[in-house]
């Protein structure tokens, strides 16, 4: 897609001039740039918004020096403007030196590549096709008069990252990313009702084919019909209750409440002014029951298509497979080299994973999620529903809310259905639960076999200061939980 | 940083290499930021930030489309780029259809605001922040620098705001989530005012060492902080006052619209422009007004009208941005004395800080969230002990409306400090709310 030319991505001139812009006294330096094309289209109520293209690049320069680090991110990647980096990057790195955290050097040697799967490339197809395929689908939500707002979105990104350090690593990795969307909102009488496609959790590494993965060309008939029934729907019941989640819930409630909450900077507190704390200590891994013997919860970059799939986090760690929860006992955090080693140096070893992530060339990395993902279990979709008495079976994200330790929690959906005696019964609108994070998950009752999972994403996770925007992926089976507060509007 | 003079020669050239009936509007957004992050009043991570994101949009007739693309401050780079961009936007331009709900701003004005620079020497504001700490567990982040925002199109038009700003968001930590939030922000650095900071930050770590106490589920009279409401508004400033929203049923203000329901007659919400710090004009060059009354006594008045939103839905646009948020949301004060918030107060809640917000019923702005921070229980007026974090599930109807019992005269001046993408020009200015009971849920 680029047909601007932004930044230049030659790992062998990037390293040349990494070694060619540092001034005298550096012990140790990286260079990460990041070069990124995009496109954003949208259908309106019959109306195509204009198109809009993005164009970035930039470099973000790291020096470590006299005990010191110093960051430096720059849109000016000219020689003069990496030599001026360089210079920030040191002054800061000598400012703090004696006043920060234990940071050593990261001696990156690592070398490798890594670039999406990708079946067929967006750059395959016309502009003028992709908006007929948007304006199809926006006609498809409207289906008549109760239909007061729909739209049809097709977002697409393509980055290229590149690493390089002083000790001779060298990281070569291309992204090609697709985000589509669909939303259509029914209103009458003071109520309005809204069904997305997977509130934007449909999202994945690749081209066209994403779309192909949750049925995007057929799926606006029924949302629109879902929105409109939804106003006729009763509330949702309240009490406590099973509980059955999709995995378009699902993503939600392991971000939330098991995500962050492992997130190891979060642990050392690095997060605490903003992102908040985390009730997980460094003393409970390897021990700590945070789930039902059901619960197996992976950190898994390898999986073909899923948003946050790589083959090296942002300091050049490699990436590879890793179970967080086995067996419902935590075993270790998402926390790249880094944090391993500032919580190793408090006298916490603690083995991580491979997560410090920047979100783009202006911010330094830090610890995020990447693919985190339940493992599938045993239970078909029909033994799932079947094995409940009453309860709920609710679909699709609409809102979350979660302390700042990540134990309160009240999420909400846009839909449900309730289950009365093995079977799934009517629709209720409105649906929420609250809970506590480690009850909840000692509560997982049902994990759905291979035949119900989805591998899905959060395009937009929030966190750091500075503030950093980032994908995360999520993959997940149906699960059902048991004795959660179940409640509905009216409430 | 870049520049006006460089931004207006950039538009210059491109405006020079138009064809036909093109007309070509532009925005920028730049900044030059330095950043200190702490954990432990120890440096996490701290550097520098420098860049300039170009956004175009290229019009002919009723085609046009858009595009962002960063600027290097290299001048011969920046031309290609804007060259390229604008090429490649005319090759798009030829396969989009005609946009019926495009306007663009044909009485150009020009206009600027350049605020000076007295921000505080960085080396220097690292070490005061550091050995201000103490032997304290000092988290946040320290941000500084100029940042800019211009518009300029090839009808002549130059709008240019640029300020330097400094701000310091931090918290001081006791144990686990017991911690004193605090800020100081502004345009220079004063020792005195950040040791007043200080101290009034650490002086509400006396209170957290007291045992802290369970509350159960319930409605209790509380008082809510200007930032304890800054997160309730702030949830709202998505989508709640725009007229999109309110035009198609989603704003979570619709039972107000209709006139359902009400909020005190006491509360006045308005975009106040003229006394924010966001500039004042919009992405594609139309003039924001000095105010925007959004509520007027407890009824609903205005919405924020981008000029596609007034097009589309037929209404005169009020200088909003395309996401129709507000960048300078003001709520009158009332009548009581913030000095004797906890007196009137008497037996109940003092909410420092919220989290989290969100909705659980968007049509009956219901909304749930967390207390953080400094939560305290008082009693008689005085405060008595921390309150373990507790989940609120309220409507503004409630909180705003029915249960309201005051406001505070003084209002609170709130840098926007939010740095996703860049640091944002906005504020608040919100008084302190006295509620008669608010609903705590787990």
């Amino acid at each position: 897609m680029t047909l601007v030319e932004m930044v230049p991505t030659d790992v062998d001139v990037l390293r040349r001039r990494l070694h060619d812009v540092l001034p005298a006294g550096v012990d140790e330096a990286t260079l990460r740039v990041v070069d990124e094309s995009s496109e954003w289209l949208a259908v309106r109520r019959g109306t195509v918004l204009p198109a809009r293209s993005g164009f970035d690049g930039g470099a973000m320069l790291t020096i470590w020096a006299d005990g010191g680090v110093g960051h430096a991110a720059t849109s000016d990647v000219s020689d003069a403007g990496l030599r001026a980096a360089a210079q920030e990057a040191l002054r800061w790195a000598r400012a703090t030196a004696g006043r920060t955290v234990p940071i050593a050097p990261p001696s990156l040697t690592t070398g490798g590549v890594y670039a999406s799967p990708v079946t067929t490339a967006w750059d395959t197809t016309d502009l003028a096709d992709r908006i007929e395929l948007l304006r199809s689908r926006d006609a498809e939500l409207d289906a008549g008069e109760l239909i007061v707002d729909r739209s049809a979105t097709l977002g697409r990104r393509d980055v290229h990252s590149v690493l390089v350090s002083t000790a001779g690593g060298a990281i070569d990795q291309r992204f090609a990313f697709t985000y589509p969307m669909l939303a259509v909102t029914a209103a009458r009488a003071g109520d309005a009702q809204t069904r997305t496609y997977g509130a934007g959790a449909f999202c994945g590494q690749g081209g066209t084919e994403v779309l192909d993965r949750f049925g995007f060309h057929a799926a606006a008939g029924s949302l629109a019909g879902e929105a409109i029934a939804l106003l006729d729907a009763p509330n949702c019941p309240t009490g406590t209750m099973d509980l059955v989640l999709a995995p378009d819930q699902m993503v939600l409630q392991i971000h939330e409440s098991i995500g962050h909450p492992l997130e190891l900077d979060r642990i050392l507190g690095d997060e605490r002014n903003y992102a908040g704390t985390s009730f997980v200590t460094p003393d409970m891994f390897g021990t700590f029951r945070y789930g039902s013997d059901l619960l197996n919860v992976t950190f898994d970059p390898t999986v073909e298509g899923q948003l946050a799939s790589y083959a090296f986090d942002d300091d050049g760690t490699p990436a590879t497979k890793q179970h967080l929860i086995r067996s419902g006992i935590l075993e270790r955090p998402l926390g790249g080299s880094l944090s391993q080693q500032r919580a190793g140096l408090r006298g916490d070893p603690l083995d991580g994973v491979a997560n410090s992530r920047a979100c783009s060339w202006n911010r330094p990395p830090i610890d995020r999620m990447a693919n985190l993902n339940v493992e599938p279990g045993t239970s078909s979709f029909d033994e799932l529903i079947g094995e409940v008495e009453y309860g709920v079976f609710l679909r699709t994200n609409t809102s979350w809310s979660i302390d700042d330790s990540r134990n309160k929690f009240q999420f909400s959906t846009e839909i449900g259905q309730v289950i009365r005696d093995g079977q799934l019964a009517e629709t209720v609108r409105n649906p929420s639960y609250r809970g506590i994070s480690r009850e909840f998950w000692r509560n997982l009752s049902g994990v759905g076999d291979a035949s119900t999972f989805a591998v899905m994403g959060t395009p937009n996770c929030g966190k750091g200061e500075l503030n950093q925007m980032i994908g995360t992926g999520h993959a997940s089976p149906v699960c059902r939980f048991s004795g959660v507060e179940v409640f509905g509007a009216d409430q | 940083m870049i520049d006006p003079q460089y931004f207006d020669d950039l538009v210059t050239t491109a405006t020079a290499g138009l064809t036909g009936d093109e007309v070509l509007l532009t925005s920028i957004d730049t900044e030059a930021t330095d950043f200190v992050r702490f954990n432990n009043a120890k440096v996490r991570q701290a550097g520098n930030v420098r860049q300039a994101t170009l956004s175009l949009d290229l019009i002919e007739g009723k085609r046009h489309t858009q595009a962002t693309v960063e600027l290097s401050g290299e001048r011969g780079l920046d031309d290609a780029r804007v060259a390229g961009v604008v090429e490649h936007l005319r090759a798009q331009r030829a396969v989009v259809p005609e946009d019926p709900h495009l306007i663009i701003n044909t009485e150009p004005t020009e206009t600027s605001q350049i605020g000076t620079d007295e921000l505080p020497d960085r080396d220097d504001t690292v070490a005061a922040i550091v050995d201000g700490a103490g032997d304290r567990d000092l988290v946040g982040v320290y941000t500084a620098g100029p940042t800019a925002s211009g518009f300029a199109n090839s009808l002549g038009q130059r709008n240019w705001f640029q300020t330097s700003t400094f701000s310091l968001d931090w918290t001081f930590y006791l144990r686990a989530d017991k911690a004193a939030k605090a800020a100081y922000a502004g345009f220079s650095w004063d020792d005195a005012a950040f040791d007043r900071t200080l101290r009034d930050a650490a002086g509400k770590l006396d209170a957290l060492a007291r045992t802290p106490v369970d509350l159960q589920p319930g409605e209790y009279r509380t008082y809510l902080t200007p930032s304890a409401l800054d997160e309730i508004i702030g949830l709202l400033s998505y989508g709640a006052f725009g007229a999109r929203a309110q035009q198609t049923s989603q704003s979570s203000l619709l039972r107000l619209l209709s006139g359902h329901d009400e909020l005190d007659a006491s509360v006045r919400i308005s975009e106040d422009t003229a006394n924010g710090i966001a500039p004042n004009f919009q992405e594609q060059g139309f003039l924001r007004p000095d105010e925007v009354v959004l509520v007027d006594e407890g009824k609903a008045a205005d919405a924020l009208v981008s000029p596609r939103s007034a097009i589309e839905f037929g209404l005169e646009a009020n200088g909003a941005a395309g996401d129709e948020s507000p960048r300078s949301l003001a709520i009158g004060g009332g009548g009581l004395d913030v000095e004797g918030a906890l007196a009137e107060l008497g037996t109940g809640l003092y909410v420092g800080n919220l989290w989290y917000t969100n909705y659980s019923d968007r049509p009956a702005c219901r909304v749930t969230g967390m207390t953080r921070f400094a939560t305290f229980w008082v009693e008689g007026g005085e405060i008595v002990a921390p309150v373990n974090v507790m989940r609120f599930d309220d409507t503004l109807y409630s909180l705003l409306g029915s249960k309201l019992e005051a406001l505070t005269a003084e209002s609170e001046f709130i840098f926007d400090n939010s740095t996703y993408e860049r640091r944002t020009p906005a504020s608040v200015r919100l008084p302190g709310v006295l509620v008669g009971g608010m609903k705590f849920t787990l």
